[in-house]
């Protein structure tokens, strides 16, 4: 592989983690309170369609868009409409505790089908198929550093190795770190893990379950919905494309979760190994369809063989909450 | 406590108790299973709310609505069954839920605990995660717990049900230290010489009511069994003497282990002879559960353990359409619940919740009959005629209140839930009928439904394993009583000449040499 693949690999490797890293902080946060919200791919279609819905409309209205509104206006609207699905999902599984599995999946085809059908009405409104686009703001996701990421060691490209990318792939790693500080270090972090390991003794010691869980879920699918939003905006650069992709990234960061073992820090490379390895067969030379696609397994596969790890090892932190995808009901015993 | 009352639907757990719990002492709660209590300690730690009376700390009537209520006023119970988080350390569950100043500082936590720790006698690791620890460490950290919240009166249920010899000294070490400082413990148990052992006042209930309250130091342990047991009653349960009796079924050295590797039953052997009920008592948790489990199939018995079946010979009634065995007696030990049930082996359990165990609750009485027969039938396709004729007839037979034998016995009420399990169980025509708890809840008529059904099948020659409970159905229906204590058979006794006071200094009092020391 030469020097110029091995930077392309690692640019698209960070690129395409960032999204999938946003989902699964988001889905950890989630998990942590002991519901499994499998509903990560619809969310982080809700976050997308959100954005791309808000900045678009402004754009329109706008012949000189500000570019401060237009990150404001798109990077809220994604959060809020995330959340507001993780409300949904919270109702029908904290309080009118439905399953929690089939709420997720319904929640996964529900936000693609809403994003779909105003991503589509969007093209419709900016001309036709493929027509829409939302450059100003757009812009401002992908804008860079100026001279650090210019920055170069030689023929290295050591700037645009990691200066290279838009704002929301360093707001990642911060929001990685945060949430490891407040899962381990906060007296909330603490409440929120024993919520989800046990609430039962969490209520008894006077958490309030209900509302760890409802909060947890929201902000967590906000979280997630900000993958949606960064996909949208940088990595198609501002377009809408109904192939579906954003769904396949959902699911991968569910599997990113497992990868992780529930750890923010860990996703944070975790991510980036399932980006290098999603986008290994572009750099293999000769490689037939078929061939690819048992290259695009690769993530799934290395998830698999997590499982399989921290299964017969046994070893308590690396299990899944306890009480994931149960719902509590406190009189029953 | 004055005048507590506490009823749930029409039982009277609590009836009108009066309480005192001083400053500085240790006080036992003494009575049987089912004596009400936990329900009264479960008032003062704000668990149950009383139906009437009141509560005064330190001269303050308090109204306690929840466990935060009873923190707040100095009051921590230690429950049987831990509420801990376990992938965390002990310092973690300790400061779960406080709502302290101040970002989360584990060290000083840690600081504290181990100050606690040193000032009462206890040893513990506050770093250490929950599921590496013993049971004993669990408790310790349950009780730290309470500590750290500022409580100065303690509560403990049955706390030395899950300790070791050893254990139980270390933690009345650590209570004596508490009382030194001061602080007012009350320990529940039914365990008579930990009550001789630590406490300085002695409360007995009984059946809901409060007996009496005596020193420790003027009393002895017959005394306390008097009060505990209270006098026979007469309750006029038919017993007839059936001939003959053969022997049935027979256990030799049965050693069973709980999940912590602790013998729940240690080297128990009997016999049960068809025509007699072998009634089993003992405190709860003395092994009874693991004994019918270990019989029917459902628990791993140590090696040299044995339970021979002794079939019927083919003249007698009871003979059957089970599986042919060995005349001369079948190893039961190794066979899986199926084999054994067909070889006519049955058992009606009912646990506490009555539906865990042996029926399903959103099935109709006819499904749940099919649940034994569904692999007797041809081909692919259920028969479910033979269920359905069946469920009608124990509906009649037994007089089972539900609307139709469709609808789900979930939501029949508890005393027809278990006359649907034992009717079903006896249907089978077992040789062999264990039940356990079979009246728990029940009210008198239907419990003497129960009783005469059991006498029937007795008749029949079958032998019949009755664990239960209440002392006095146990002298009136059973013509043997096997005494179980900690996983020992303490003695085995006549039904028609044992006293009350007999069995129960049997069922608390460890003989020596049952205990093989």
């Amino acid at each position: 592989m030469s020097m110029t693949q091995f930077v392309s690999l690692f640019q698209a490797a960070i690129v395409f983690g960032t999204v999938i890293l946003y989902g699964a902080m988001g889905e950890i946060l989630t998990e942590k309170s002991g519901n499994l919200n499998l509903g990560v791919p619809g969310i982080m279609y809700l976050g997308g369609i959100a954005g791309l819905a808000a900045s678009f409309f402004y754009e329109l209205n706008n012949p000189a868009p500000n570019p401060a509104v237009c990150l404001l206006l798109s990077f809220l609207a994604a959060f809020a409409a995330a959340a507001l699905g993780g409300l949904l999902f919270s109702f029908l599984t904290i309080t009118l505790r439905a399953n929690q599995n089939v709420t997720g999946l319904a929640i996964t085809i529900f936000g693609g089908g809403v994003a779909n059908f105003f991503g589509g009405s969007l093209n419709t409104l900016a001309g036709g198929v493929g027509q829409i686009s939302v450059a100003a703001t757009s812009a401002v996701y992908r804008a860079k550093i100026p001279g650090l990421s210019s920055l170069a060691i030689g023929d290295f490209p050591l700037g645009n190795l990691l200066f290279g990318y838009g704002f929301m792939a360093y707001l990642a790693i911060a929001v990685a770190i945060v949430l490891w500080y407040f899962l381990t270090r906060t007296r909330a972090g603490l409440n929120l893990r024993s919520v989800g390991e046990n609430p039962a003794t969490a209520d008894a010691a006077g958490i309030n379950v209900t509302r760890y869980q409802y909060l947890a879920t929201c902000i967590g699918a906000g979280i997630s919905g900000l993958g949606g939003l960064y996909y949208t905006m940088d990595y198609i650069k501002g377009t809408w494309g109904n192939d579906g992709t954003i769904e396949s990234l959902g699911w991968l960061a569910l599997a990113l979760v497992i990868f992780s073992v529930w750890r923010p820090l860990n996703t944070i490379w975790g991510s980036y190994l399932f980006g290098a390895l999603t986008w290994l067969y572009f750099y293999i030379p000769n490689l037939t369809r078929k061939d690819m696609e048992l290259f695009k397994m690769l993530p799934y596969l290395v998830t698999i063989a997590v499982l399989i790890l921290i299964s017969t090892r046994k070893k308590r932190e690396n299990q899944p909450p306890a009480h994931l995808g149960l719902s509590y009901f406190r009189e029953e015993r | 406590m004055r005048g507590v009352t506490k009823t749930f639907g029409s039982v009277i757990a609590n009836d009108r108790i009066d309480l005192d719990i001083r400053q500085g002492e240790i006080l036992s709660l003494l009575g049987e299973n089912g004596s009400g209590k936990t329900t009264l300690m479960n008032m003062l730690s704000g668990i149950y709310f009383p139906d009437s009376g009141e509560i005064t700390v330190r001269g303050q009537p308090v109204t306690i609505r929840s466990p935060k209520d009873a923190f707040d006023l100095g009051i921590g119970m230690i429950h049987q069954h831990f509420k801990l988080v376990d992938v965390l350390t002990a310092s973690e569950n300790i400061v779960l839920g406080l709502k302290e100043k101040g970002r989360l500082n584990l060290r000083e936590v840690s600081a504290r605990v181990r100050e606690i720790c040193g000032k009462y006698g206890f040893s513990i690791d506050p770093d250490k995660k929950i599921y590496d620890m013993s049971v004993s460490e669990k408790q310790t950290v349950e009780i730290v717990k309470v500590l750290y919240r500022g409580a100065d009166i303690l509560i403990l249920d049955e706390p030395t049900a899950v300790l070791t010899p050893q254990e139980t000294d270390r933690l009345f070490d650590v209570l004596r230290n508490m009382r030194k400082d001061g602080k007012s413990i009350v320990i529940i148990t039914h365990k008579l010489h930990e009550v001789m052992a630590i406490s300085d006042r002695v409360a007995v209930l009984r059946k809901g009511v409060f007996v009496g309250e005596v020193s420790t130091s003027e009393t002895d342990p017959q005394k306390l069994t008097d009060m505990m047991v209270g006098h026979a009653v007469t309750l006029n349960i038919n017993r007839p003497l059936v001939e003959p009796r053969p022997l049935r079924l027979e256990v030799k050295d049965l050693t069973v282990l709980t999940p912590e590797g602790v013998r729940a039953l240690d080297q128990v052997s009997f016999q049960a002879f068809g025509g007699e009920i072998l009634g089993v008592a003992g405190i709860s948790g003395s092994g009874q559960k693991e004994l019918l489990e270990a019989i029917a199939g459902l628990q791993t018995a140590q090696p040299g353990s044995h339970v021979i079946y002794h079939p019927p010979t083919p003249d007698e009634a009871i003979a059957g359409a089970h599986v042919p065995v060995a005349p001369d007696g079948e190893e039961l030990l190794g066979k899986n619940p199926r084999q054994i049930h067909r070889i006519g082996v049955s058992m009606a359990f009912v646990p506490e919740d009555r539906l865990g165990m042996g029926l399903v609750g959103s099935m109709g009485m006819a499904d749940n009959m099919m649940l034994k027969t569904y692999r007797s039938g041809r081909g692919p396709l259920l028969n479910r005629k033979p269920p359905r004729a069946l469920a009608e007839k124990v509906k009649q037979e037994l007089d089972v209140l539900t609307p139709s034998i469709n609808t789900p016995v979930r939501r029949l009420s508890g005393g027809n839930v278990q006359k649907v399990l034992v009717g079903r169980e006896i249907a089978q025509e077992p040789s062999v009928l264990m039940t356990a708890y079979a009246v728990r809840g029940l009210d008198i008529n239907t419990s003497y439904t129960i009783y005469n059904l059991l006498t029937e099948e007795k008749k029949k020659g079958v032998a019949v394993i009755f664990v239960g409970e209440d002392l006095d159905v146990l002298l009136e229906l059973c013509d043997r009583i096997l005494v179980l204590c900690a996983g020992h058979v303490n003695g085995i006794v006549d039904g028609r000449t044992a006293t009350k006071e007999e069995v129960g200094l049997m069922m608390t009092n460890l003989r020596k040499e049952a205990a093989g020391v």
